[in-house]
């Protein structure tokens, strides 16, 4: 458990990472390495970990570590070589604030409301979960419809059950992970309702989270009422047609007191915005250069606070390129900045980082709007990949090498991911 | 022991009734179903203080919502809920809309609501520049507020019972008789005794009426439905904007509540369901359609919650306040909008009314007007924020992260009153914020269970069956 590790607070830091999960602790060892000397890791929760701490399945670090491991063994390996690196953690603390010259404002359970300098600040406070209101399910408001990491929370870091029997509304993996975890505890999972046509988890969590265990997946289905005054005691659900409109006259009752929401993630941008960096209204996290700098110098970003990702795997390895950054930037080493931008074109949502420079190998990250059979993906008409099968799902990742660009002479280049038949 | 007077029903009528009451050297009770006070109409309304311009002069609730707007202030002052005079506009979007706008600031004037102002374009893009350019003219009324109801209640509530109000939850009135010379109540919890009954049981008042005998009036829902924005569009509009009134309703209004959050609605429906709570997509499209003609940046992506209230409505649709058929029974029933601001007015007309049929009002010298007020961590200046966070170290411990509440307000919540969840959340705004209670929900159950020395699987989002989580069967366990 890797809890506070200081007596008190210093005044100055050199870089301050916000933030303790995988993000965040991958960050502040990449900036240890390259020279920041005095590093301080701020979580609000009594231990660092971020959301890795109530993932107790297996599936972590396949790619990072190449073994499979728990989300808390994951973290675990983090928190040891941060501890070994000799960084600072405050955990049950908080960052109320930072302003435009990077004093942090805490509120920390063993030291009170403290301001600190930072001269770098890496900003890894992850996302939270969408809740009934952003998408308006009508009916009543009855207790027994929880997030499913609220669920998830419960269950596997408190020790209670959510409820007798389960309906989950949509296909995230969290939603997923926790239909296989209530049908192991002995909760009568009834289904998982999905309003897109296709899942919106990892393939391999819908077979072992569900096809494992008989659980049903509706896709194109929503949730169209809720019953029960003091508890949730029924759902009405419909099938709904290329518009999302729910066709009522085929809808149907299900007996349940307990529904799970796994509709979504949104990147924790509040202090972000405090801040007045420029966001991406599509990823809703901050817009970033290639070394994850957002539009407020010395303000660095990464994990699903500048874009949700579906592996552990990929954050460390993007956080830890943030922090290497975080720490140049301390020491005076920044490396020149980009000069082309990526703008997402045909079935491209979005790509991550927004620029590039064309003499350093960097990784792109980005996902598809459809699912596509044989595509390929295009960057402008200077390079093009066969990417096998497309899903939104899955992020996909793309390492992009100056070799690629010697011969681009613009500043903008646009990404596609075309069908093959028609390239 | 026979009381002197017992309130049946503690929303927002009845907490300001019992507050009056206490003023005097009487025994009183009240007596409220719910797991706490204003858990009915009282928190789930639009929060609005009206001017006092709206309600016909000639309706009794025309009268009392400018008595009642002008004794918030002093309430405010004492009791320290939240409460602010941001004023409002009623604005036309079309020439025959003007001589509405002109007849409501007559009769306003009539009543004596001072600051009326008609505004035109230039002034309203000026002071509010995000209502849409279409509109042409605005009625500004400065007398208009927003309040935060629950907290209206509670505060109320724990004056009260400072001095000397018993109060029991979870007690609903199942029964009455009338003795020679008192009332007998029944409840689960037993039997009560009381010189005079005061029916304040909102959407019940006319089963109550009934179980005196005097059941002469009904009660319909009239459902409101409200949609709550996320804090981003804070300051988005100042004023509470109303559209031009027609004759059958008030319209969509917008609404900067107390506490930052732009809330929008209410919609208005004769429904048959005293316990129909239900939200729906007609609601929220005829909300957010209404809405953007008149503040077009408002969008239904911004939604992080919604809820509906019910509006008593008694026949006649005014109130229905005073004596009944038998001695001792009163009637403070059909309380519809605007009752939040009226209800301020309406306890000091039932004293009156008491008074004339033979309550003594002898006035106690040790009454106290107000209660410490609770801490709210968030606004405090830095300093003092760092001054508390010394003194008492719960203060320095963060409970809910989109509204920052910390434990130390969670834990004086509690010994406030607070039992629920939702009891938390209306104190405390946990829970109330963007994720929804996502974060702090296990905490602030946790909390509850340690203070009231109750297992956490019996703590309720509103009491009743509400109930959150169960225990893990023993036999269920894995390794996955
Ligand atoms: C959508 C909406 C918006 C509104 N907006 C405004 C506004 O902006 N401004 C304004 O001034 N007004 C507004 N109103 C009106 C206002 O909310 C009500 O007039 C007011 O809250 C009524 O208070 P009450 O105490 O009479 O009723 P309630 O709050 O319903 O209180 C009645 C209490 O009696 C209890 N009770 C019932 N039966 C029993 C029983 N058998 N035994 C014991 N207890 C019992 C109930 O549990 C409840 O707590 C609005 C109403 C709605 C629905």
């Amino acid at each position: 458990m890797l809890t506070a590790n200081l007596q008190h607070l210093d005044k100055d830091y050199d870089v301050v990472v916000v933030g303790g999960g995988p993000a965040g602790m991958a960050a502040a060892l990449g900036a240890k390495e390259t020279g920041a000397e005095k590093v301080l890791i701020v979580d609000r929760e009594k231990e660092a970990g971020g959301i890795l701490l109530q993932c107790i399945h297996p599936g972590f670090g396949l790619q990072h570590f190449r073994e499979e491991l728990t989300g808390p063994e994951y973290a675990e390996r983090y928190k040891q070589q941060v501890l070994d690196a000799g960084i600072h953690v405050a955990t049950d603390t908080y960052v109320l604030d930072i302003d435009q010259d990077k004093q942090v404002k805490l509120l920390s359970g063993t030291d009170g409301v403290r301001l600190i300098n930072t001269k770098a600040a890496v900003l890894s406070m992850g996302a939270r979960e969408r809740t009934r209101g952003a998408i308006r399910t009508p009916g009543h408001r009855p207790a027994g419809i929880l997030t499913a990491g609220l669920a998830q929370k419960f269950v596997n870091l408190m020790g209670y059950l959510p409820g007798n029997k389960a309906v989950i509304l949509g296909s995230g993996d969290i939603g997923l992970i926790m239909a296989r975890r209530l049908t192991l505890e002995g909760v009568e999972v009834k289904g998982v309702f999905e309003i897109m046509p296709h899942a919106n988890g990892l393939n391999r969590n819908i077979v072992q989270c569900l096809h494992d265990y008989d659980i049903p997946l509706h896709l194109s289905t929503t949730v169209v009422d809720l019953q029960g005054r003091d508890r949730l005691e029924k759902i009405t659900v419909a099938p709904v047609d290329s518009h999302f409109q729910p066709d009522l006259s085929k809808s149907w009752d299900i007996d349940c007191d307990t529904l799970l929401l796994s509709i979504g993630l949104i990147p924790e941008n509040e202090l972000t915005r405090r801040l007045k960096i420029r966001l991406d209204p599509v990823t809703q996290g901050a817009v970033v250069n290639s070394q994850m700098e957002t539009s407020k110098d010395g303000v660095f970003v990464c994990g699903n606070v500048v874009h949700i990702h579906d592996l552990v795997d990929f954050v460390s390895a993007e956080s830890e390129l943030t922090g290497r950054n975080a720490g140049l930037y301390v020491t005076d080493q920044q490396p020149p900045g980009d000069n082309i931008r990526l703008v997402p074109g045909e079935n491209v949502r979005y790509c991550v980082p927004h620029t590039i420079s064309s003499d350093r190998t960097h990784t792109v990250y980005m996902r598809a709007s459809q699912p596509m059979e044989e595509s390929i993906l295009r960057l402008g008409d200077v390079y093009e990949k066969k990417l096998r099968y497309v899903v939104p799902a899955e992020m996909i990742n793309l390492k992009v090498r100056p070799r690629f660009l010697q011969n681009f002479h613009g500043e903008t280049l646009k990404v596609d991911i075309l069908p093959v038949d028609n390239t | 022991m026979v009381y002197d007077v017992a309130i049946v029903g503690g929303g927002i009528t009845g907490c300001a009734i019992a507050r009056e009451l206490t003023r005097y050297h009487l025994q009183v009770i009240l007596l409220e179903k719910e797991a706490e006070v204003g858990f009915g109409v009282s928190k789930a309304n639009s929060g609005i203080i009206h001017g006092g311009h709206h309600g016909k002069p000639n309706t009794l609730k025309g009268k009392l919502e400018w008595t009642g707007n002008q004794l918030w202030d002093t309430l405010h002052e004492e009791l320290g809920f939240g409460f602010q005079r941001n004023g409002e506009l009623t604005v036309a979007l079309q020439e025959d809309q003007l001589p509405t706008l002109a007849e409501l600031k007559w009769q306003g004037e009539t009543k004596g609501v001072p600051g009326l102002e008609l505004w035109e374009q230039e002034k309203l893009q000026k002071e509010e520049p995000h209502l849409s350019p279409d509109i042409i003219a605005g009625l500004y009324a400065p007398t208009t507020g927003v309040i935060n109801p629950y907290e209206a209640c509670f505060n109320l509530i724990e004056n009260a019972c400072l001095n000397g109000l018993e109060l029991v939850t979870d007690c609903p009135v199942t029964g009455l008789s009338q003795d020679k010379d008192y009332w007998t109540i029944q409840t689960p919890k037993g039997e009560y005794a009381s010189r005079f009954i005061l029916n304040a049981a909102g959407l019940f008042a006319d089963e109550i009426a009934k179980m005196a005998g005097v059941g002469d009036f009904t009660i319909r829902p009239r459902k409101g439905e409200e949609y709550l924005l996320d804090k981003r569009l804070q300051g988005y509009v100042k004023r509470v904007i109303f559209p031009c009134p027609t004759p059958v309703s008030k319209g969509i209004l917008v609404i900067p509540t107390f506490d930052g959050t732009l809330m929008v609605g209410p919609t208005a429906e004769m429904i048959d369901d005293k316990h129909d709570l239900t939200t729906s997509s007609a609601g929220s499209s005829q909300v957010f359609n209404s809405v953007t003609q008149v503040v077009p940046g408002i969008s239904a992506r911004d939604c992080i919650a919604e809820f509906a209230g019910l509006r008593p409505v008694a026949d006649g649709e005014d109130f229905i306040i005073g004596p009944t058929a038998k001695r001792g029974f009163f009637n403070v029933a059909g309380i519809q909008s605007p009752g939040l601001t009226a209800a301020p007015a309406i306890a000091t007309l039932i004293l009156d009314i008491l008074h004339e049929e033979g309550l003594n009002l002898s006035p106690k010298d040790n009454f106290t007007p107000s209660i410490e007020k609770p801490i709210h961590f968030a606004s405090l200046p830095t300093e003092a924020q760092m001054e508390l966070a010394k003194r008492d170290s719960s203060y320095s411990h963060l409970i809910c992260r989109c509204e920052f509440v910390t434990e130390g307000e969670i834990l004086d919540a509690i010994s406030r009153g607070a039992r629920t969840l939702d009891g938390l959340k209306f104190r405390t705004r946990a829970g109330m914020g963007r994720c929804q209670g996502g974060f702090c929900s296990g905490r602030c159950m946790e909390l509850l269970s340690q203070k009231l020395d109750i297992p956490v699987s019996e703590v309720t989002k509103r009491g009743g069956n509400s109930w959150i989580v169960r225990e893990r069967d023993e036999v269920f366990s894995s390794d996955v």
